[in-house]
């Protein structure tokens, strides 16, 4: 590990060695896609709440499906980018790579949090449990077990180079695990509905319904790009000041 | 001329098998915990209600994971002490073969723990062991090359962060459910007298995991150790 190789990824030349060259770089932009995401996300609520039809059986708790499906698609967006970026690193050693990682990795969980919370939510009403040990809310809580397991272990891990080596293997073998928890829960039988919309034939949900679906999809992966970007951003700036806190503490 | 990767691997598996021999400290203590687990365990359950059968496949599974865990805990524990990982870097082996070592020093020791555990759990839970006994010795040895592989791997990284004996566990539970769950239904397959054929396809999923993690962990390894 180099402080030296954190001070160019912050981009900071060696002639200039003070912070407002980092603030310049890091410093107070204006967050247009984290504008543009929550704008989102409100289009979507007011649509999902007072444009769309109540659903004849389940009556109004059929509308948590918008957020938890969006959030579920979210949170394995945020750790598909996690896993890839786990196997960029080892391959390119690109500290950005890592803070990728680091980035997509905080966002995933706050995603998949939803997921667990919203699902409790509808499941208690429509099945009348607030958890069944189905495939595929154990999937998700193994998957919250395994991006918190991670965090942590990015938290205990002092070294630079060495936690992204360690984050970086984690995240390729909890890739490697998700198959085998699935295999395994697959055994147990399943209440969770399966795809709605996402099957060979029509999607059959009514085209209001799919519409609302569709434009909290978009707006909740729009949120989660908007938050690793903001993420990723506090870990750029994150590493220049430690760069020159380093660089401070050597002379 | 360089040793062989299973000459190597042999060599670091007796130096870890010596130290526990010499001192048997770790051997005694995980064996105790294990069979007071077992003991222990009998008591969270109204056995009136709920059959011996019923319960130990799952007691017997809880207790080899933690352990397990335990034992595993020491694996690289021992390294830290005078830095003797660095020894073992600049000795001309292999760095795969330091994990496969260390790995096959692990499964013997979680192995020999099981050899005395499950005549422990049969004999205290009163089930009759007779022609699947040879199958479940089979079955456990299947899934403590899974446990071994993973735990072997997360004991090099957690001894290297603050959170050593936090960070085992938690890093390594994830990983050992599809173990755990195929191993604990193959057992109870077995102990409830039914074909083995119906153990099959958990004997599989036990098998592929450890195909699968054995190679992914091997290949990890040297990127856990210092450049």
């Amino acid at each position: 590990m180099s402080s030296a190789s954190f001070d160019d990824a912050a981009g900071r030349s060696p002639e200039a060695p003070n912070a407002p060259v980092a603030l310049s770089i890091t410093g107070r932009r204006f967050d247009w896609l984290l504008v543009a995401a929550v704008a989102c996300m409100a289009v979507a609520f007011v649509r999902a709440i007072f444009f769309t039809p109540i659903e004849a059986l389940q009556g109004a708790a059929q509308k948590i499906y918008y957020v938890h499906v969006s959030a579920a698609v979210s949170a394995y967006l945020a750790l598909g980018i996690v896993a890839l970026m786990s196997i960029v690193y080892l391959w390119l050693r690109d500290e950005r790579a890592d803070r990728l990682a680091e980035s997509a990795g905080e966002v995933g969980l706050v995603f998949l949090t939803v997921v667990l919370t919203t699902g409790p939510l509808w499941g208690k009403p429509i099945w009348g449990a607030w958890w069944t040990w189905d495939a595929r809310l154990t999937l998700t809580l193994f998957l919250w077990f395994l991006t918190a397991g991670y965090l942590v272990l990015r938290g205990a891990v002092d070294d630079a180079a060495m936690r992204a080596r360690y984050s970086a293997v984690l995240g390729i073998l909890a890739a490697l695990l998700i198959p085998f928890i699935h295999l395994s829960v697959y055994f147990f039988n399943t209440l969770h509905p399966m795809p709605i919309v996402l099957k060979p034939d029509r999607p059959s949900l009514p085209n209001e319904m799919l519409v609302t679906l569709l434009v909290f999809f978009g707006a909740c992966t729009v949120l989660c790009l908007a938050l690793i970007r903001l993420r990723y951003r506090y870990a750029v700036a994150r590493d220049a000041l430690r760069g020159l806190e380093s660089e401070g503490g050597d002379r | 001329m360089r040793p062989t990767l299973l000459s190597s691997t042999w060599v670091i598996a007796r130096k870890d098998l010596a130290i526990e021999f010499r001192t048997r400290t770790a051997f005694l203590a995980v064996l105790v915990f294990a069979v007071l687990g077992v003991a222990v365990f009998y008591f969270a359950w109204d056995a009136t209600a709920v059959a011996a059968l019923d319960l130990a496949p799952g007691v017997l599974w809880v207790i080899f994971t933690f352990s397990g865990l335990l034992s595993l805990q020491r694996s690289f524990g021992v390294e830290q002490a005078e830095r003797a990982m660095d020894g073992l870097l600049l000795s001309p082996i292999d760095r795969e073969a330091i994990f496969l070592g260390k790995a096959l020093a692990n499964l013997l020791f979680v192995a020999g723990i099981q050899l005395v555990t499950i005549p422990a759990v049969a004999l205290l839970y009163n089930l009759s062991l007779g022609r699947p006994l040879l199958i479940l010795f089979g079955v456990a040895l299947l899934a403590a090359v899974g446990l071994v592989a993973i735990g072997t791997l997360f004991s090099a990284m957690a001894s290297n962060t603050r959170l050593a004996e936090l960070l085992l566990p938690m890093l390594s539970l994830p990983f050992f459910v599809p173990v755990v769950y195929g191993a604990a239904q193959a057992t109870s397959t077995l102990l409830a007298g039914r074909p083995s054929q119906e153990a099959w396809p958990f004997l599989k999923l036990l098998i592929a995991f450890d195909l699968v993690f054995l190679v992914a962990c091997t290949l990890a390894f040297p990127y856990t150790l210092e450049e």
